[in-house]
């Protein structure tokens, strides 16, 4: 039997990393293979595959194989679909905003502030706006922390403020004012409708207007930040997804130190 | 029954004890008082609806009048009485005679206390009517239809917009859910109002109205009658307007109600004396109209460890029976709260989950628990997400959980979409199926890993609420031992609220809901 029957991948296929012409892996370099999944609401049928078929198509998908329809109710099919994207990128040419400081850790970030700073910091935490959930600002403010990350009240060189959710804008910053803040911290967990872009953005402003905003250190974090969106919003950092209390005390302490030319 | 966990169950005796006496102190000083939000219960449940010209809710109109007056703490069932006795006009009229600025409630004769019972009794009687009316309308549907046997499987809708709900929980009930829950839009449960009529904008949520009550009420109805299944609706009986959201879903037949004794204290830092009075009240209609209610111990574990705290669970669920029943609330209506909270990568975690929802079970062997499915370790990965939820599902199968909130791999992500619904309703009829018996078939080791662990969670909740009932339920919350939260007893919102009560005051509604009835 020819060895040719068992070859099914495309023999033109060029396997060599091409950085410049980046493409998803699937099981072969430059494969190209993508998955992808939605619902159309249309009944389950021919038409609606091939509807499926032309979009994903039109998402550049040049062979897409409808791996799965399922009528989730009388006009509403859901469709995972595989296939190869016909379009690259070129990674070399790509530059993003990152936080650059390593993240050290409780003891060590403690040390740094007896070293460069010389005396303890306040950290004023919250959720803002309108946003109920706790649990951003928990996972980096208390005492446990996240996943094994000790978070800043536990620091011995911080003097951390949370002050929950549902803290309005103009509270959150006479609050800092009161207690003298080096860094202020905002969470926010609600996405829907970008509000929490109109409400990250009016705290900067009001910040601003109150002459603040320089004083003090002004981070952001959420499942949905990112520190690019951070930096364009005008804070000086922001925390997303897999990011700790490490991460957000690193940060802040080095670049307290920097502005007092202390690093 | 016998205990699988080899419970002490002198033990679970002792914790209860505890926890009754919690709730005795407790209810003195509740008796003593009222609120705003009791008050324009009063004012619904008495016929006042709608909006003035400004939209402020008519039953905030009436009960800031007679604040203004400072005539609340006679409760606004006497201003009202001795209004209907002295103008001849309904309730409604006299609000909008108030809202005019045409009357004054304080400035009119005052009747006899008896005169006044007597003129207000056939309101009093047509909303018990109108609630048991409603009430009779669920069973005798459940009755032609027959029950859901098992555990519920209870959906999230949350678009923020009433109508877009309704396709949504259209379309869930469609694929197997048996109760929608419309979450509410953020930042509702600090509003000293409730909104009027039907709304389409919100965050995160839908307002929670009377007219959005009726509007998913009635497409569950209908979609209902056409599946041959009878859907709940569940919404929030929580923050500054308890009662009176409790009152709207009892006129319009919600079924489920989220309704905590303390959840607005710790997570909304809303007033203690304010929520501690409105719970009762709330759970009290609750309770007349035949409502579930469901508690809110999941929310300790999201901030609080999940394995170092789940003592506080336990201990929070005995106290939260203890209020319930001093509302005249059936074991067979409380939803007790726990959750699938347990970090993934503690090694053991599964079975402690196990431990501690079995324990659950045999320790409020008729309540309806509701189980909350994994939110603080869902990551992104979608795909782990739905083993996690996978976990979660075995749990309830195996303990037979009631109320089962179906855990969304996307969550952490993103409001659910129309797919997460349906992928998550077959990872869960799967399970159910599959593994329906399976929890009758096995006993657990003596002696072993689960044994001790809900012997050990049992030990520890005794422990906190014997220090509970020295310390008094304010003093409990004021040192944080419930969710590593403190809240003062005079700080929080809504204590401006918060009235004495006058001697002669009245509320004709509290103690009949509580009993079952007016002729009861």
């Amino acid at each position: 039997m020819s060895s040719g029957l068992y070859q099914i991948r495309d023999q033109e296929l060029d396997t060599t990393l091409d950085l410049t012409h980046l493409r998803p892996y699937g099981d072969t370099m430059n494969d190209a293979k993508v998955q992808l999944s939605f619902t159309l609401p249309v009944k389950n049928n021919d038409k609606g595959a091939a509807a499926a078929v032309q979009l994903a198509q039109k998402m550049g998908i040049a062979d897409p194989n409808v791996a799965l329809r399922q009528t989730l109710d009388e006009t509403f099919t859901f469709y995972v679909v595989y296939g190869a994207t016909t379009h690259s990128v070129n990674y070399n040419e790509i530059e993003v905003l990152t936080v650059e400081d390593k993240a050290m850790g409780m003891e060590e970030t403690d040390q740094y502030i007896r070293d460069h700073i010389g005396r303890k910091i306040t950290v004023v935490g919250a959720s803002t706006g309108t946003d109920a959930h706790t649990v951003g600002i928990d996972a980096i403010m208390n005492r446990k922390g996240f996943a094994g990350h000790y978070g800043l009240e536990r620091y011995e060189m911080i003097n951390a403020f949370n002050l929950g959710s549902q803290v309005p804008n103009e509270e959150f910053l006479r609050i800092a004012v009161e207690h003298n803040a080096d860094v202020l911290l905002v969470s926010q967990t609600v996405t829907q409708k970008d509000i929490h872009i109109k409400n990250m953005t009016e705290l900067v402003e009001l910040a601003e207007a109150e002459d603040l905003r320089e004083k003090m250190i002004v981070c952001c974090g959420g499942a949905r930040v990112t520190h690019a969106l951070a930096k364009e919003l005008g804070f000086d950092a922001g925390f997303g997804a897999g990011t700790y209390a490490d991460d957000v005390a690193t940060f802040c302490v080095k670049e307290l130190a920097r502005r007092m030319g202390t690093a | 029954m016998e205990s699988k966990l080899h419970l002490d169950f002198s033990l679970v005796e002792q914790a209860r004890a505890h926890a009754s006496k919690v709730a005795d102190d407790t209810q003195r000083f509740i008796d003593r008082h009222t609120t705003v939000s009791v008050e324009r219960t009063v004012c619904r449940l008495m016929g006042i609806d709608g909006v003035n010209q400004v939209e402020v809710p008519m039953p905030n109109v009436v009960v800031g009048h007679l604040t203004d007056k400072g005539a609340l703490p006679q409760g606004v069932a006497f201003w009202l009485g001795n209004a209907m006795l002295e103008t001849g006009k309904t309730p409604q009229e006299i609000a909008e005679a108030v809202s005019a600025g045409e009357l004054d409630l304080t400035a009119l004769p005052a009747h006899t206390d008896r005169e006044i019972e007597e003129a207000a009794a056939p309101v009093v009687r047509a909303a018990m009517d109108r609630i048991t009316a409603r009430r009779q309308c669920r069973e005798d549907f459940i009755r032609e239809h027959g029950d859901k046997q098992g555990p519920w499987l209870y959906l999230i809708v949350a678009t923020g917009n009433i109508y877009e709900d309704i396709t949504q929980a259209t379309a869930a009930a469609r694929q197997g859910a048996d109760v929608i829950a419309v979450i509410r839009t953020t930042g509702q449960s600090l509003l000293d109002y409730v909104p009027y009529g039907a709304t389409t904008e919100g965050f995160g949520g839908t307002y929670a109205t009377q007219e959005n009550f009726r509007l998913m009420r009635a497409a569950m109805d209908k979609v209902g009658e056409e599946l041959g299944r009878y859907i709940r609706v569940c919404n929030y009986c929580s923050g500054l307007c308890m009662p009176e959201i409790a009152a709207m879903g009892a006129f319009e037949g919600l079924d489920v109600m989220l309704n905590d004794a303390l959840y607005g204290i710790l997570f909304r830092d809303i007033n203690m004396q304010r929520t501690l009075i409105d719970q009762n009240f709330s759970r009290a209609i609750n309770a007349f109209a035949g409502v579930v209610i469901n508690t809110g111990e999941d929310n300790y574990l999201t901030t609080a460890d999940a394995v170092e705290e789940a003592h506080t669970v336990l201990a929070s669920q005995l106290l939260n029976e203890q209020f319930a029943l001093r509302a005249g609330l059936p074991k067979s209506q409380m939803g007790l709260g726990h959750a699938f909270e347990i970090d993934p990568s503690v090694e053991n975690g599964f079975l402690y989950e196990l431990a501690q929802a079995e324990m659950a079970r045999e320790v409020f062997p008729e309540a309806p628990l509701k189980y909350m499915p994994p939110t603080k370790f869902m990551t992104g990965n979608i795909f782990r997400g739905q083993v996690q939820d996978a976990l979660f599902n075995i749990v309830t199968i195996l303990t037979n959980q009631k109320i089962h909130l179906l855990g969304m791999m996307t969550e952490a992500i993103h409001t659910p979409f129309l797919s997460d619904r349906f992928l998550s309703i077959q990872n869960a009829q799967y399970i159910f199926t599959t593994m329906k018996d399976l929890g009758s078939e096995i006993t657990f080791k003596q002696g072993g890993i689960m044994e001790q662990r809900a012997s050990d969670v049992l030990r520890k909740a005794t422990e906190l609420l014997a220090q509970i009932e020295r310390l008094g339920i304010f003093e409990t919350l004021e040192r944080g031992i419930f969710a590593d939260i403190s809240r003062p007893r005079d700080g929080g919102k809504g204590l401006e609220g918060v009235y004495q009560k006058a001697p002669g005051y009245r509320n004709p509604f509290l103690e009949p809901m509580k009993r079952g009835g007016l002729d009861v």
